[in-house]
């Protein structure tokens, strides 16, 4: 087949991306990663399957890095950046301004004029959402004071990209090399700068009109015909037209198409359009980074391996030690901090945004340029390895220890019958209950700052992943009864309920569950105590609405609990009959599931309390006075 | 041989003394089924159909429940209003539990000198159980005495024990079916026919 043709090009670049985003992400290594990977595998220096094409590429593909920002904008929440508004502001402004300024300060010792050094040290100043949302994620510790900061220094560099975008071009020392964004071909480049100023401007202006005044009516009209397709058109419409306008007039796509969700985040269609552009994001992006992957220049790193090494070690070294800092000016605690400033310590895919577009523009040259990715692949790399040596050597000298201090002889041989893992919300009604009815458990946590607040209160906690067969042990599991998981995380659970199977097949789990999916899950896992956090509060609201529309109390009641019951003997009837593979989707498994629910409603016999019920008796006694 | 189903009904069991040791008595007779109602309905929500299939299942059934306020805890009655339904256990219809024998098994803080007509409670203790007595008879059951252990404010554990050790021995011997049906209706409570050992 010819090697430049739409469809090998297609095969490949698709067929590199299947095998390598799943491997890379068994390896815990991240998709972003597993993207590079399938670059460099396919690129001139491994298989040389792809080698000139690869720019050609990169132009489509940035087209991802257009929709990323729009999604971006969508997702900018008013509400929310005004509750996290000094963190973000605070701690990631100062961050990004911070890292900049060091990175950029030494970055003027070497070759580079202060232009370029201001460009890297901004482009180096990123971190890696991807990585770091997903490995927090992973470890369960989104709401901890790691993982609510980490949340928003990235936010703020999500947001900083846009300006830093906007400001690249002032940067140019270079000529540009053209690219996608050539300002040649703007309509208005032969104006006068006055006018092209009021047009970029009027360009702004109008994006927020229109995106007020046209769109929403407009995705209203198509919402109204019903059909999908066209919805996904619509929303592709909007991304496309404004990359196109503001290409027109000499701005950043990105730019505007951020912009545009910020305008849209309001709207009624927030989630259409996210859903909608989610899918075709993600694979332009994906095929941004195989690009960027297959254009890494392997003979530049081979020529003087010890400048990468250095320069990666110094970068990780100089964005922690920020991090750092501000995390302990910002009241961050220690264990925390170390966390948080190590986990943000790579440099994120949003610098290959900026790479490509400083080369365009003319601000780096392309000898830096490649070194820099190289860089940056790397530290996103190695990160891993280094939460890895920080888990093994940092953490157990300034953290909580993992294990509750020890206490004097005489209380060792206290010992709960009950470990409650998680005290969140959940875990924390739970353990009150059990306490105020004088029965102590023990704790197990993720959070250090919450664990170390309950051992100040005389819990009995214990840190760490409560999966883990030793922390199981030293909280005492080989001689408790029970044990409560009440953690967040469904696929955490899952993992603690095989853990616990294996271990201690003696305990009594009673688990909590999300919804009846989970409960599903963890039915089949052989839980027979299972508590969907949803569903006895939405009966409740039932019988209070019940009462408001005049039911007695007690017969509400009554019914309520009736409800339960069976409610409990058709989960137990689905999950034994429903088979999860069969489900391509998860809202097409929704809707059948509310489907099948209904129809076992209706099929229920009512329990009806037939001996308060009088009628079949004065039916007798009637029939028989009559004889 | 009869098989016995024991309808237990005490709301604060982990504290009662006596109750402990009538059902670990009870426990010893091989095949006696016991239903604790308020550890199976602790919301007082009786599963009717369950209830019936056990009455259904057994030939001699006994309430066993404290003695409160001149009756039994308000489990019971919400047992009697709900499981025993017009049609099914009294009405033209309603012959599913004929023929089978029933009494109560209970404790009483009064002794038994309180539970006579010159005592202090002035009435006797079949009078009390009239309404039980009724509606056995209206179910076209065979209503028994009761097995009463009186006086147990005063009780101590020699006599607990001896009191226990009596259920088992009436529930054995009621299991057996050695007492003849006109000797067992001639009595006013089922403690006169086995005797309260003494060993």
């Amino acid at each position: 087949m010819d090697p430049s043709s739409f469809l090998f090009q297609a095969f490949v670049y698709l067929a590199a991306a299947v095998l390598f985003v799943p491997i890379a992400n068994r390896l815990g290594l991240g998709s972003v990663l597993g993207y590079l990977l399938a670059g460099i595998m396919i690129g001139p220096y491994v298989l040389g399957i792809v080698g000139r094409e690869g720019e050609d590429i990169m132009h489509y593909a940035e087209f991802g890095v257009v929709m990323m920002l729009f999604l971006i904008g969508l997702e900018l929440n008013p509400q929310m950046l005004w509750k996290l508004r000094k963190s973000i502001l605070g701690l990631g402004g100062l961050q990004v301004i911070l890292t900049t300024i060091i990175v950029g300060a030494i970055a003027v010792f070497t070759q580079l004029n202060w232009q370029q050094s201001l460009a890297v040290g901004m482009i180096l100043s990123m971190s890696s959402t991807a990585i770091v949302m997903q490995s927090m994620k992973e470890k369960g510790l989104m709401k901890t004071g790691a993982g609510q900061s980490s949340f928003s220094v990235l936010l703020f560099q999500d947001i900083a990209v846009i300006p830093m975008l906007a400001l690249f071009p002032l940067l140019a020392t270079l000529r540009a090399t053209g690219g996608g964004d050539a300002h040649s071909n703007s309509l208005i480049y032969h104006m006068p700068a006055w006018v092209q100023a009021l047009i970029m401007f009027g360009s702004i202006a109008a994006i927020i009109v229109l995106g007020s005044f046209v769109i929403r009516p407009a995705l209203r009209f198509v919402a109204r015909t019903r059909t999908r397709e066209v919805f996904t058109a619509s929303a592709l419409l909007i991304v496309v037209g404004i990359a196109a306008l503001m290409t027109q007039v000499g701005l950043s796509p990105a730019l505007g198409a951020f912009l545009a969700g910020v305008v849209l985040a309001n709207s009624e269609y927030r989630h259409e359009l996210e859903s909608d552009i989610e899918p075709f994001k993600g694979l332009l992006l994906g095929l941004f980074f195989i690009a960027i992957g297959a254009s890494i220049q392997f003979p530049l790193i081979m020529d003087d391996p010890w400048a990468i090494t250095g320069c990666v070690l110094a970068l990780i070294v100089i964005k922690a030690g920020v991090l750092l800092f501000l995390g302990r000016f910002f009241g961050i605690s220690t264990e925390q901090n170390f966390i948080f400033a190590f986990s943000l310590s790579q440099v994120g895919e949003f610098a290959f945004v900026l790479l490509t577009f400083a080369l365009q523009e003319g601000i780096l040259a392309e000898n830096a340029t490649n070194f820099l990715i190289a860089v940056v692949a790397i530290s996103m790399g190695i990160t891993p390895i280094v939460m890895l040596l920080v888990e093994k050597f940092i953490l157990p000298r300034v953290g909580t220890d993992e294990i509750v201090p020890m206490k004097p002889a005489d209380d060792i041989d206290e010992k709960n019958e009950v470990i409650i893992a998680g005290f969140g919300h959940f875990g924390n009604t739970v353990g009150r209950f059990l306490r105020a009815n004088n029965i102590q458990a023990t704790y197990l946590d993720l959070d250090s700052d919450r664990v170390d607040v309950l051992r100040k209160m005389g819990f009995k906690v214990f840190y760490g992943d409560a999966s883990r067969r030793d922390l199981l042990i030293a909280a005492g599991a080989e001689q408790s009864k029970i044990i409560i998981i009440a953690i967040d995380d469904a696929e955490m659970r899952l993992q603690m309920v095989e853990s616990i199977k294996r271990h201690f097949p003696h305990l009594h789990i009673l688990v909590r569950a999300t919804n009846r999916f989970d409960a599903y899950n963890l039915m089949n896992a052989g839980m027979l105590h299972v508590y969907r956090e949803t569903l006895d509060t939405s009966v409740r609201v039932g019988v209070d609405a019940l009462i408001l529309l005049g039911v007695r109390p007690y017969t509400a009641k009554r019914l309520a609990r009736t409800f339960l019951k069976l409610d409990e003997q058709n989960l137990k009837k689905l999950a034994s009959i429903r088979n999860q593979e069969e489900y391509i989707t998860a809202s097409k498994m929704f809707i059948e599931e509310i489907e099948l629910i209904i129809q076992a409603d209706a099929q229920s016999k009512k329990i009806s309390d037939d001996g308060w019920d009088s009628e079949t008796l004065r039916e007798e006694v009637r029939s028989t006075n009559t004889i | 041989m009869s098989k016995i189903l024991i309808l237990f009904a005490h709301p604060l069991y982990e504290k009662s003394r006596v109750h402990h040791e009538l059902l670990k008595q009870a426990r010893t007779v091989p095949g006696i089924t016991i239903n604790d109602l308020y550890h199976h309905y602790p919301d007082f929500d009786i599963d009717v159909e369950r209830e019936k299939s056990l009455l259904v299942a057994h030939d001699i059934i006994i309430w066993q429940h404290p003695f409160y306020w001149y009756s039994a805890p308000a489990m019971l009655k919400q047992w009697q209003d709900l499981v025993l339904e017009h049609g099914w256990a009294y009405g033209k219809k309603g012959r599913a539990l004929e023929g089978k024998k029933i009494f109560n098994a209970m404790t009483s803080g009064g002794g038994e000198d309180a539970y006579r007509s010159g005592g202090h409670n002035r009435y006797d203790i079949s009078s009390y159980l009239i309404p039980f007595e009724r509606t056995a008879s209206l179910c076209r059951m065979i209503y028994w005495p009761p097995f009463w252990v009186p006086g147990v404010h005063r009780m101590d554990d020699v006599q607990i024990k001896k009191f226990s050790t009596q259920y088992r021995n009436l529930l054995t011997a009621l299991k057996e079916d050695i007492f003849p049906e006109d000797e067992i209706n001639s009595l006013t409570n089922f403690n006169q026919l086995v005797p309260l050992n003494t060993e």
